[in-house]
């Protein structure tokens, strides 16, 4: 199709979020004609899976941390022709921390900019399309908050970004595909990858899943893994956890041991292993706080999206894994649905039923995959059971697993929200992002996202100026008179 | 053995120099506090308000806040997020920043 450059009057959408999903939503919506701004909190397009070196760092070859270069190749390309064409405006370092519908029917997205993030920035437009992506989830374990224990998918941003690892050896682990890539990443940047640590028994992946995996893209991608792995001679020990973390004042050794079925440590077969770093993960959660703002359906952790990935709100659309969590093809699929059926309606021709075929087809089949994927890597079993009392388990207030059990076994707490009101667990800077699945699985209560007014800390008094401007009140805020004035907004 | 610098054969300007509670320590352009710290073996620069246990990056990409920093007498910036200039001066932090 030829490129239509749209006028000052075009429809404006804002896209929230430069990775995958957020940059195939953009381009589809600019290519159709529609002025798009693309907002994101880094400095460089790619998001977390095409996440790129700092420019100041000069890398000539970013691609050989990378997978599926080409993809981003053409990515990056696209969005640079439409930057020069005046078709998309690319705002980088853009915190977005609230968005919400404005008066005239368009909407306002809030944002903060510039040198510690003080500066407040305001877009406005016709439709807002979030492509947010997740954080990683990690269980704790005796040891986890030492230094050294990082999150994996942190580990690998320090490395893509920064070209930087903590010292030389490492342990990868947890559970999930994540685990992949980031281990081989690891050892081809230099490190001593000293064992790769999976919960799940990937063997499990029923026969199904092989089919699923038989399109050439998985089968590569898995392929090219176990090669790897195997030429840095990394060695993979499934249906085995990280039972500890060892050292002082910073992380020396981990102890591993081998699973059972019931998810209890096999006797005789716990050892240690000295390593400088323990990238460790359990899997991701959606961001959901900016859909949740707008009054976005969530359904389960994630946004709730339709076939043309609109939320349940009008005007706004949601796309990659702030609605459920698949990997980057996914991502790329849903933002490319997202940007096209967005154009469409804002340049007010709806999609018919079987608007994009194909696009629609790879998103079912990855969807498929990914959800046979879930199966098989579970939490691990047990993990609960293995958290001593001592154990730190809301890592901001220093909330002990001790003092959970006693709110629920003492205190009759039967809700994450009363743990919380008695624990102050979940109720610090990152505001339960990083607790939260485990305060819930230790209380025995079922994870619900938190509800946050705010998807980022706010300065007091960008909220008070955004308040008036709008009108209205701005949001709940509170002061945690903690940091320098911002209100993380409460949840619960 | 190989450095990820040399895998993605990077080529940065020269390295400046800023300073951690006073002692210098180089850095790269490009790189953030965390990046830098890092580099030169630092893996803690804070201290929990309660216990006082170290703590640095956790989880790499802003969201957790272990990694909280005084850069240039401003407390509780994200060393992960924050990028460094030359001169610039880091401070570990301890407690919620405000009473060191
Ligand atoms: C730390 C980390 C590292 C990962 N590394 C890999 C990897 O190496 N290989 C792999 O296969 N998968 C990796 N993943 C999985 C990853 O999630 C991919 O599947 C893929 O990047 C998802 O694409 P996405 O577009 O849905 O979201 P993302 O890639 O997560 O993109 C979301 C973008 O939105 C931005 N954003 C979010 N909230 C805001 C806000 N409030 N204001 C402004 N901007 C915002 C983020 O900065 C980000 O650039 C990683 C995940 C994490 C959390
Ligand atoms: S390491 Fe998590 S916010 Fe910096």
């Amino acid at each position: 199709m030829t490129d239509r450059c749209p006028g000052r009057d075009a429809p404006h959408l804002a896209v929230i979020g430069a990775g995958p999903a957020g940059l195939a939503a953009a381009l589809a919506a600019a290519a159709r004609g529609v002025r798009v701004t693309l907002l994101d909190a880094e400095p460089e397009a790619g998001g977390q899976f095409y996440r790129q070196p700092a420019a100041a760092l000069r890398a000539r070859r970013p691609q050989a941390l990378h997978h599926q270069w080409r993809t981003f190749a053409r990515l990056r390309h696209g969005l640079a022709r439409h930057i020069a064409a005046g078709r998309v405006r690319h705002a980088r370092e853009h915190h977005v921390w609230f968005a919400e519908r404005a008066p005239d029917g368009g909407f306002t997205v809030h944002a903060l900019t510039g040198p510690g993030r003080g500066d407040p920035a305001e877009v406005r437009a016709d439709a807002v399309l979030l492509a947010t992506g997740g954080h990683e989830t990690v269980l704790p374990f005796p040891g986890w908050t030492l230094p050294g224990v990082v999150t994996a998918g942190g580990a690998q941003a320090m490395l893509k970004a920064g070209l930087v690892t903590s010292g030389n050896t490492a342990v990868v682990a947890g559970t999930g595909p994540l685990l992949l890539p980031v281990a081989t990443g690891l050892a081809a940047a230099g490190v001593d990858v000293r064992a790769l640590v999976e919960s799940a028994d990937p063997g499990a992946l029923p026969r199904q899943a092989r089919a699923l995996a038989a399109q050439p893209g998985k089968l590569a991608e898995g392929a090219l893994y176990a090669g790897q792995l195997l030429r840095h001679r990394v060695r993979v020990l499934t249906r085995h956890t990280v039972v500890e973390a060892h050292g002082t004042e910073r992380l020396e050794a981990v102890t591993v041991a081998a699973l059972d079925a019931g998810g209890r440590t096999r006797p005789g077969t716990a050892r240690r292993i000295a390593c400088a770093t323990l990238a460790v993960g359990h899997g991701m959660l959606p961001h959901t706080d900016l859909a949740d703002a707008l009054g976005c359906r969530l359904a389960g952790p994630a946004v709730h999206a339709d076939d043309e990935q609109r939320t349940d709100v009008p005007g706004v659309w949601a796309a990659g894994e702030c609605t459920g969590v698949g990997g980057a093809a996914l991502s790329l699929a849903e933002g490319h649905i997202a940007g096209r059926s967005a154009a469409a309606r804002l340049l007010g021709a709806p999609p018919g039923p079987d608007a994009w075929p194909e696009a629609a087809r790879t998103r079912a089949r990855l969807r498929a995959f990914s959800a046979v994927l879930d199966a098989v890597y579970t939490p691990p079993p047990g993990w609960g059971e293995r958290v001593t009392d001592a154990t730190v388990v809301c890592r901001c207030e220093e909330v002990t697993a001790g003092a959970i059990r006693a709110s629920v076994r003492e205190l009759g707490a039967g809700d994450v929200r009363t743990v919380k009101l008695l624990t102050r667990a979940g109720m610090g800077w990152c505001q339960g992002r990083m607790c939260a699945p485990a305060v819930a699985g230790l209380a025995g209560c079922a994870f619900t996202p938190s509800r946050r007014p705010f998807a980022r800390p706010v300065p007091l008094g960008v909220l008070a100026r955004a308040g008036e401007d709008a009108g209205g009140d701005g949001g709940r805020a509170e002061d945690q008179g903690e940091g320098d004035g911002r209100a993380a907004g409460a949840g619960g | 053995m190989r450095t990820p610098l040399e895998l993605a054969d990077a080529r940065p300007g020269p390295a400046f120099t800023v300073t951690l509670d006073g002692r210098e320590i180089e850095a790269l352009p490009g790189q953030t506090v965390a990046a830098a710290l890092w580099s030169a073996g630092i893996t803690s620069w804070r201290g929990t308000r309660g216990e006082d246990r170290p703590r640095g990056v956790f989880c790499g990409i802003g969201v957790c806040f272990d990694c909280l920093v005084t850069l240039n007498d401003r407390p509780n910036q994200r060393a992960c997020l924050a990028p460094l200039h030359p001169g610039d001066a880091i401070r570990t932090q301890r407690g919620t920043g405000h009473d060191d």
